[in-house]
C-alpha cells in the first residue's frame, strides 16, 4: 500500500521539482548548459511507467514550461510530445537494449527536442543564438545518467521490498 | 497511438500559429499563469527569504553606514532637485511661448523582480505585479539610473518583461548632446546595445549619453537609457558601427519602476468617463 501511493507521488513530485529548477536561476556562465530538465525527467518516467506517463501528461508538463518561459504556447508541448511518442514508439525495444545504446537513444530525443524548439523560433522570427542551442544536450546526457542510476537504484530496492 | 500523437500534434501546431498571430489567448496565457504561480513563488522563496534574512542580520555598524551614505545621496539630489524645480517652470514657459504641448508628469510603482529564470536566449524577467495592479502591455520600466525594459505579458499576480538588451528589442533614442535621433537595439548580451543606423558622417561619439527620445509612444520622454563606447567608421558601408553600455543596472537589480504616464492615464479616465456618459 505504501508503495502503491509512493508510485504515484515519486513521480509527480520529480516532474515538479524538474519544472522548479527550469525557472531556478543560474549564474551567468551557466545559463548555456542549463540542462533540460523536464525532458529527462519525463522521459525517463515514460520508459519506467509508459501507461501512467504518455504524450497528455508531455503536452500539460510542456504548456506549463511555455507559460513558465514565455515562449509560444505549444512550443515545449510540441517538442515534449514529439520525444515521449517516439520513445514509447520504440519502447519494447528500448527496454531490453544495453544501458550505452539506450542513453545514445535518448540523447537523440533530446537533440530533437532541442531541434524542434530552434525550429519553432526560427519560423516565429524569434532571434536565438544558433551554437547554444545546442550546449543543453551535454549537460541533460549527464543529468540523465546521473538520473538513471540514481532513480533506478531506487526502483530496484522499492521492488526488493515487496 | 498514432493517431492520438497525430491529434495532438495538430492542437499544439494550432495553438502556436493562433498564439503567433492573434491574441485570442490571453485568457488561457492568464489561467495558465496562475496554475503555474506557486512554481514561480516557491522557485522565488529561497532567495526572498535570503534577502530578508541578511535584511534582520545586518550589524548596526553596516546600517550606520548606509544611513550615512543615503543621508549624503538624499542631500546631495535635493540639491539638484531645487535646480530641476526652477528648470521646469522655465522650460513650461518656454513651451507655452513656443505652444508645444506639456511634458507631464509620471507615476511609478516599484515591483520587485522575481528571481525566476526564463528562456536563456532571451534577456526576460518576471516582476511580482500583474493585472491586480493595472500593469498593462508596453508598460515602460525603469530603475534608479535609467531604462530597463517593457512589459510584453502580464498575467493577474505577475507581469513578464523584455529588457532593452533583448535581441528583439529595439527602442528610440537621442543623442543627450545634440539631438541626434536614433533606435538602440538589444544584441541578447545584457550589457551591450548596438546602433545600427548611425550614418558614418554622423555626430556622435564614445561617451555620449543616449536618452529615450519619446517617440516610440512606450517609454517617457528624457530617460537615461545608455552610454556610447565604440564608435567605428566603417568606409564601405552606408552605417557605422556603434556600441553602447546600459546604464541601468540590469543584471544587478532586485527592484524596478513601472511608470504611468499621466497624460495618457488621464484620457484613459476621460474616454470612460465619455462612454458612460453615452450611455
Amino acid at each position: 500500500m505504501a508503495l502503491g501511493v509512493g508510485n504515484r507521488i515519486w513521480p509527480a513530485l520529480s516532474l515538479l521539482a524538474a519544472l522548479m529548477l527550469a525557472a531556478a536561476p543560474v549564474p551567468g556562465w551557466f545559463t548555456a548548459f542549463r540542462p533540460e530538465w523536464v525532458p529527462v525527467v519525463l522521459l525517463f518516467w515514460s520508459l519506467v511507467a509508459p501507461e501512467r506517463f504518455g504524450m497528455l501528461t508531455a503536452v500539460g508538463m510542456g504548456l506549463a514550461l511555455d507559460v513558465l518561459t514565455g515562449a509560444l504556447l505549444g512550443q515545449h508541448a510540441l517538442a515534449l510530445l514529439l520525444a515521449v511518442y517516439l520513445c514509447q514508439r520504440f519502447q519494447p525495444r528500448i527496454r531490453v537494449i544495453p544501458l550505452a545504446q539506450l542513453t545514445l537513444m535518448i540523447v537523440m530525443l533530446l537533440a530533437l527536442y532541442e531541434f524542434v524548439l530552434f525550429w519553432v523560433d526560427g519560423i516565429a522570427d524569434r532571434t536565438v543564438p544558433f551554437v547554444e542551442r545546442w550546449a543543453p544536450i551535454l549537460s541533460s546526457t549527464v543529468v540523465w545518467l546521473l538520473a538513471l542510476t540514481v532513480l533506478d537504484r531506487w526502483r530496484r530496492v522499492a521492488h526488493a521490498r515487496i | 497511438m498514432g493517431i492520438g500523437f497525430a491529434a495532438l500534434a495538430l492542437a499544439c501546431i494550432a495553438l502556436m500559429v493562433v498564439d503567433h498571430r492573434e491574441s485570442h489567448l490571453e485568457r488561457v496565457r492568464q489561467v495558465l499563469s496562475v496554475a503555474v504561480h506557486p512554481i514561480r513563488v516557491a522557485v522565488d522563496l529561497p532567495f526572498a527569504a535570503w534577502q530578508s534574512a541578511s535584511h534582520s542580520l545586518t550589524v548596526q555598524r553596516d546600517l550606520l553606514e548606509d544611513y550615512e551614505r543615503l543621508r549624503r545621496d538624499r542631500l546631495n539630489a535635493n540639491f539638484q532637485l531645487q535646480r530641476l524645480a526652477a528648470l521646469e517652470m522655465e522650460n513650461a514657459r518656454l513651451r507655452e511661448l513656443l505652444g508645444s504641448p506639456a511634458v507631464h508628469d509620471h507615476r511609478v510603482l516599484v515591483a520587485e523582480i522575481l528571481a525566476v529564470d526564463l528562456d536563456p536566449y532571451r534577456q526576460r524577467f518576471n516582476v511580482n505585479r500583474g493585472l491586480a495592479d493595472g500593469v498593462f502591455v508596453g508598460q515602460a520600466l525603469l530603475d534608479a539610473n535609467g531604462v530597463v525594459g517593457q512589459v510584453v505579458d502580464v498575467g493577474p499576480f505577475t507581469a513578464e518583461a523584455m529588457a532593452i538588451t533583448d535581441a528583439d528589442h529595439a527602442l528610440p533614442v537621442r543623442v543627450n548632446r545634440n539631438g541626434l535621433r536614433t533606435v538602440a537595439v538589444g544584441t541578447g548580451d545584457n550589457n551591450r546595445l548596438r546602433l545600427p543606423y548611425v550614418t558614418n558622417s554622423a555626430d556622435i561619439e564614445a561617451g555620449d549619453l543616449l536618452v529615450s527620445s519619446g517617440l516610440g509612444g512606450v517609454f517617457p520622454l528624457g530617460f537615461p537609457v545608455a552610454h556610447v563606447l565604440e564608435v567605428r567608421m566603417r568606409p564601405g558601408q552606408s552605417f557605422a558601427d556603434v556600441i553602447a553600455e546600459p546604464v541601468s543596472a540590469l543584471d544587478r537589480d532586485r527592484e524596478v519602476l513601472l511608470v504611468w504616464d499621466a497624460a495618457t492615464e488621464t484620457s484613459a479616465v476621460d474616454d470612460a468617463s465619455r462612454v458612460s456618459e453615452l450611455q
